[in-house]
């Protein structure tokens, strides 16, 4: 194995390393749980493609195939989503400290999925909530985006994201209004905010993934260019780029994988800031290593802080939005002093 | 075994009966005990005890608001309705309370002195509604949650003794008392069922130390939320997967409002067809309402529940 890894360059070396990270997110994910699936049975239904081994109850293979597995799968999707929009918008953006809700995406899920709560039939939360998340973030982005780029010229980037502040503001005060209205909503739309992967299943694969690949595929083409784009609008202009349409290209995309990433899990904060970061501090600046990193890393991170949500007080939860911020608070603080030192 | 059983089957069923009749005037759980209109015998001043401390209600009050839900069943059920002219816009039970617009979740004090009362009942809220009401001049009762029945029953008398029905109110409460009994008499603990209580789709429950589970703690059910108690408030929120693993006989759901869950929702979520609850019948949708009142209904709520388990112990004897 150490000869494999030493005989590569430091980039295929790292992403090597990256993939044997989530394998082993994966298998943990897996393995760990507040029911006790031993791990022999674990490898046998592995190896069984989804049947029901001898010596395992029903009742075990259940829960592995319709609870577990799915739920590695969504929390995966939502990691990479989350960490890849990250590394793109601080590209674009040419701010350390950009995340995927940066452009309003948050404040508009948080306006859909309260209206579906509140105002939506009852019967139907588990298709609604997630429908009006995912159009009500791409809607927060639509209306930051066609508000901020108009204004302020050469400064598109500072301009979006001030236009991303104002619209969040108005959105969150509209949702809070709407809750105030009907706050016997209130704890469904709290628990929705907090983040969670606890009723996962594999509804949320299926409405995830499209975006997801989609999404992902884009920010992975585009890599090269953020690149580019990161040293300045007019220096990638004179490069002969054309940043107006690579910004809104990414914007799209990063939105699309957002958007996606909480209709099925909520708010999850940080993981847009938390892993491309610790990529950056491992390979370097590069989005051709960053951006494919951070889709692996944020993956196998997100399959772990889930397996800590599900086991830390089992045999209930925590809300997975809870730990993330929890690890992920701190490490933006180390963020923000570094990148106060540097400029 | 069997005979046991069905007696507290049949039992169940007669009390079932009459609960269909839960729309009847609310005077009906007073068991019909000579509480008439002239029964106000108490002498005004009172001084009642609330959350709030000891509260002095100087004459008989002829104009109540409640901000509270429960609050509003008490009252009525009391027979002190017609002194109501103002319940918060949760109090949906009974539908002759005079519903508004008023919030008794982000009360406004001012909006409720507009109804100019003279007593305002009110539970938990965020702010000092009752130092608010105090300085407008408003006498405020503040009723929260109750933490086990005992306190739902002095909260009945207390509203009793506010408002010149001490005697309805001792009738309603000894007649919920010995409901509860009988019900409890007729539970067979050894039977040994297990449940799980979900108050949202995102399997939010109760335990045991929670007013509602002291319920299901009376009839000698066994709570699978018990066991992630810990740290939790009472109101733990359960992996599916423990839930499935537990396998609980019975499953109630007081989501069936808020979320709209139903016997069809549950066994449709995945690898919830495992439990033999889901698979034998013993998903029981419960009022929310009622679920998360303490008031008089509580004793509608514990035969629901009575019954239930006798369903699933017939079933398996």
């Amino acid at each position: 194995m150490s000869t494999l890894v030493s005989s590569g360059s430091p980039r295929s070396r790292a992403t090597l390393i990256g993939v044997a990270v989530l394998i082993a997110a994966i298998l943990a994910g897996l393995l760990i749980g507040p029911v006790r699936i031993g791990a022999a049975n674990v490898f046998r239904w592995l190896v069984s493609f989804g049947g029901t081994p001898a010596g395992m109850s029903e009742q075990e293979a259940s829960i592995l195939a319709e609870l577990r597995l799915p739920r590695v799968i969504v929390a995966g999707l939502v990691g990479a989503s989350l960490a890849a929009s990250g590394a793109a918008y601080q590209a674009v953006f040419r701010n350390p400290l950009a995340d995927p809700y940066l452009l309003g995406a948050a404040a508009g899920a948080g306006l859909g999925a309260t209206i579906a709560v509140g105002y939506g039939p009852a019967g139907a939360i588990d298709v609604t909530v997630p429908i009006a998340a995912f159009v009500g973030a791409l809607v927060g982005v639509g209306l930051a985006y066609g508000l901020g780029r108009s204004s302020l010229g050469g400064r598109a980037g500072t301009s979006l994201v001030l236009a991303g502040v104002a619209v969040a503001s108005f959105l969150t005060a509209v949702q809070t209004f709407l809750q105030q209205q009907r706050s016997e909503t209130l704890r469904q739309v709290y628990t929705w905010i907090l983040g969670r992967l606890g009723t996962t299943g594999w509804d949320d694969v299926w409405l995830a993934l499209p975006s997801v690949a989609l999404a992902v595929t884009t920010l992975w083409i585009v890599r090269r260019l953020l690149d580019v784009i990161e040293v300045g609008d007019v220096e990638a202009q004179s490069l002969g780029l054309n940043v107006t349409r690579l910004r809104l290209v990414v914007v799209l995309a990063a939105s699309l994988a957002t958007a996606a990433a909480v209709a099925v899990a909520g708010l999850i904060g940080f993981v847009g800031i938390i892993v491309p970061h610790t990529v950056r501090l491992l390979v370097g600046g590069s989005y051709r290593s960053v951006l494919p990193l951070s889709v692996l890393f944020g993956a196998s991170f997100l399959i772990i802080v889930d397996v800590l949500a599900r086991t830390v007080v089992a045999p209930a939860e925590i809300p997975i939005g809870v730990i993330t911020a929890l690890v992920g608070a701190p490490f933006f603080l180390v963020v923000l002093r570094r990148n106060r030192r540097a400029t | 075994m069997g005979k046991p059983h069905s007696i507290v089957v049949a039992l169940g069923l007669a009390l079932s009966l009459a609960a269909c009749s839960s729309d009847d005037p609310p005077e009906r759980v007073t068991g019909g005990g000579g509480a008439s209109p002239s029964s106000d015998t108490s002498s005004f001043p009172v001084t009642v005890e609330g959350t709030n401390g000891v509260v002095t209600v100087d004459h008989r009050p002829a104009r109540i608001v409640s901000l509270s839900p429960t609050a509003t069943e008490d009252l009525f059920a009391i027979g002190a309705g017609e002194q109501v002219i103002a319940v918060d816009d949760q109090s949906n039970y009974p539908p002759e309370a005079p519903m508004t617009e008023l919030s008794g979740f982000e009360p406004n004090a001012e909006a409720i002195a507009g109804y100019e009362p003279d007593l305002v009942v009110f539970a938990t809220e965020p702010g000092d509604l009752g130092s608010a009401l105090e300085t407008l001049g408003v006498t405020a009762l503040q009723l929260d949650a109750a933490p086990a029945l005992e306190v739902a029953y002095e909260q009945i008398e207390q509203l009793g003794l506010a408002t010149g029905h001490q005697a309805e109110a001792e009738t309603l409460v000894d007649g919920m008392r010995s409901q509860v009994d009988e019900l409890v008499a007729g539970a067979d603990p050894s039977a040994g069922l297990s449940f799980y209580y979900e108050l949202d789709d995102t399997f939010y429950s109760v335990t045991s130390k929670t007013f509602i589970g002291q319920l299901f703690e009376l009839l000698g059910l066994e709570n699978i939320a018990d066991a992630a108690g810990g740290g939790s408030g009472g109101y733990p929120q359960l992996s599916a997967e423990y839930i499935i693993e537990s396998d609980p006989d019975l499953i109630f759901l007081a989501d069936t409002k808020c979320c709209g869950q139903s016997r069809e929702t549950v066994s449709g979520r995945p690898g919830w067809d495992q439990i033999a609850a889901v698979s034998d019948g013993g998903v029981v949708s419960l009022d929310d309402d009622v679920a998360s009142r303490w008031g008089p209904r509580v004793v509608d709520l514990l035969l629901e529940i009575a019954t239930a388990a006798g369903a699933v112990e017939a079933e398996a004897a």
